[in-house]
């Protein structure tokens, strides 16, 4: 019911011209079918998180912060530290969200990115260990949309990769393991102990015809949605279908073909800029370059 | 005269400069930039040193739930929102009490600038999101909520700018940063009309002199003029650069 209401109403002349011009081969703002947006990645401009990112694919912006904080750890998982990711869809970024608990929607793209950081094995939990059995850290990771211009999976999913890339985790040291009394030095810092990069992609259907990275028009009039990850070795890492309509298996292996074959350079374009971009206090700087739509190359 | 916090923070020292090295009445670096969303009617984005606020517009639109609606103007309705990662602890994501009253006294801020007679029966939606605090997040909304109303298009008596004053010592200080702001002796978080010539937000805490009470007043209508011509220049900005296009 939900995903009903995420649709605005689009007229035919505008449809019927998306869908003439898909069957050529050819998309409104000039992409090939399996091309990407730009990516923007700028790292960690927010000071007091613990790790964080500002990540733009074409228009569509979103925010990611990461805090850590000491934790009781899963008594299935007492050795395994604890990373919860959270979406914020709020109305800043789309008339079509709404404030109060988060939609259907914004549930499902949190627990899409979820399994695929999960699926991917990319944060060592096991190094997250403070007193095994007892404290654990716990990394709450919260994407912020905040422009809405479709693909916010895939959009969510390089802003928390590159949070994680460039957060630490505080220096602890424990000083009565009975009492389970630490004492964090936030100066001090490590690196998030990482060991995947997981890259999803995101398509639409419409008709008969497979598209990547859909903008929120073609989100709008789109059959179906199909995400595919792959990790680092190539292998598939999650999969996730939405939407109501439906893909044939030969939509499915061309997908996945393309995700093959495109990952390893999708991969390049983010770690790219997570080394060479400004962070901090610079960070804003590119951030109000992009926002301000000097950079507007979709 | 030296001011320290318990933990030693050095709030002002000998040469009067304060915990980030700025004399009374200087601003940090403020930059305002209107526009910056594709799907909001009227966006921008102000900074204020650390501080951080992004404000959406969105209306007039038809009111949800119809019964809400009047007759004879329009609705303003404001949420204040921070990140749970704006802050030195893990804000939890669901409206705190402090993120209601702050909507509120900021709606009451804005109110008076928007002509809301102009469109009967609707509703205007001002969002607010904190991406970092470090002190002034409710006066650095203000500011920016204004701009977006302004860039939405909605017709308004003047542009809200906001400042907050507050006093270490006898020290009168502008634009108090988050040290300041928690350990200073007073807070006065102060909105204004300059066309008009209205106070919309006012709120103190802490304790000050009749005295300073008037200084304070006093200087933050001087800085408060300084911001409005910076909100001028940014919605310029926009206009003119949408020219050049």
């Amino acid at each position: 019911m939900i995903s009903e209401i995420r649709k605005e109403i689009l007229s035919n002349i505008e449809k019927e011209m998306i869908i003439s011009q898909l069957t050529k081969g050819k998309r409104i703002d000039g992409r090939g079918l399996f091309d990407f947006r730009k990516i923007n990645v700028i790292p960690a401009p927010v000071e007091k998180a613990e790790g964080s990112a500002f990540v733009s694919l074409g228009k569509t912006k979103v925010l990611v912060g990461i805090k850590v904080n000491p934790a009781m750890p899963f008594p299935d998982t007492p050795n395994e530290g604890i990373f919860v990711i959270n979406t914020e869809f709020s109305p800043v970024a789309s008339p079509l969200f709404e404030l109060g608990p988060p939609s259907e929607y914004a549930i499902e793209v949190a627990r899409v990115v979820d399994r695929i950081i999960r699926s991917s094995e990319m944060i060592k939990l096991d190094e997250l260990v403070i007193i095994p059995g007892e404290l654990v850290w716990m990394i709450n990771i919260d994407i912020y949309a905040l422009d809405d211009n479709g693909n916010l999976i895939d959009a969510s999913l390089i802003g928390t990769l590159a949070a994680l890339y460039v957060g630490y985790i505080p220096r602890v040291e424990v000083i009565d393991k009975d009492r389970k009394k630490i004492e964090i030095i936030k100066e001090e810092r490590t690196p998030i102990p990482l060991k995947d990069m997981p890259i999803s992609f995101t398509f639409a259907k419409i008709k008969d015809i497979l598209l990547l990275d859909p903008t929120r028009i073609e989100e709008n009039i789109m059959d179906a949605r199909l995400t595919i990850a792959v990790n680092n070795k190539g292998e598939i890492c999650s999969v996730q279908k939405g939407e109501g309509g439906g893909f044939k298996l030969e939509d499915i292996h061309l997908a996945k073909d393309i995700v093959i074959k495109k990952s390893n350079g999708i991969r390049k374009i983010i770690n790219d800029q997570l080394v060479k971009k400004p962070r901090g206090k610079e960070a804003w700087n590119e951030i109000r370059r992009l926002s301000y739509g000097e950079d507007e190359e979709s | 005269m030296t001011i320290v916090t318990k933990d030693n923070i050095i709030l002002l020292n000998e040469k009067g400069r304060r915990s980030d090295g700025r004399k009374w009445n200087e601003l940090r670096p403020i930059s305002m930039v209107v526009g910056v969303l594709e799907r909001a009617d009227g966006s921008a984005i102000v900074e204020t040193g650390g501080t951080k606020v992004l404000a959406a517009v969105y209306g007039p639109k038809e009111m949800y739930p119809k019964h809400l609606a009047m007759p004879d103007r329009a609705i303003l309705r404001v949420a204040y929102r921070m990140t749970s990662f704006s802050v030195e602890e893990r804000k939890k994501p669901h409206p705190s009490r402090r993120e209601i009253e702050l909507s509120k006294v900021i709606k009451e801020a804005l109110e008076p600038a928007v002509i809301l007679e102009e469109f009967p029966r609707t509703v205007i939606d001002v969002y607010i999101l904190v991406l970092q605090a470090d002190g002034g997040t409710r006066v650095a909304s203000i500011n920016a909520a204004s701009l977006a109303l302004a860039d939405a298009g909605i017709p308004m008596k003047g542009l809200v700018t906001a400042i907050a004053v507050g006093r270490l010592g006898n020290q009168v200080i502008v634009d108090l940063n988050d040290v300041e702001d928690k350990y200073g002796n007073a807070d006065m978080p102060i909105a204004y009309i300059p066309s008009t010539g209205e106070i919309t937000l006012f709120q103190m805490d802490g304790t000050m002199s009749p005295d300073l009470f008037d200084k304070c007043l006093e200087v933050a209508i001087e800085t408060l003029n300084k911001i409005h011509e910076m909100q001028k220049e940014a919605l310029k900005r926009k206009y003119l650069k949408n020219k050049k296009d």
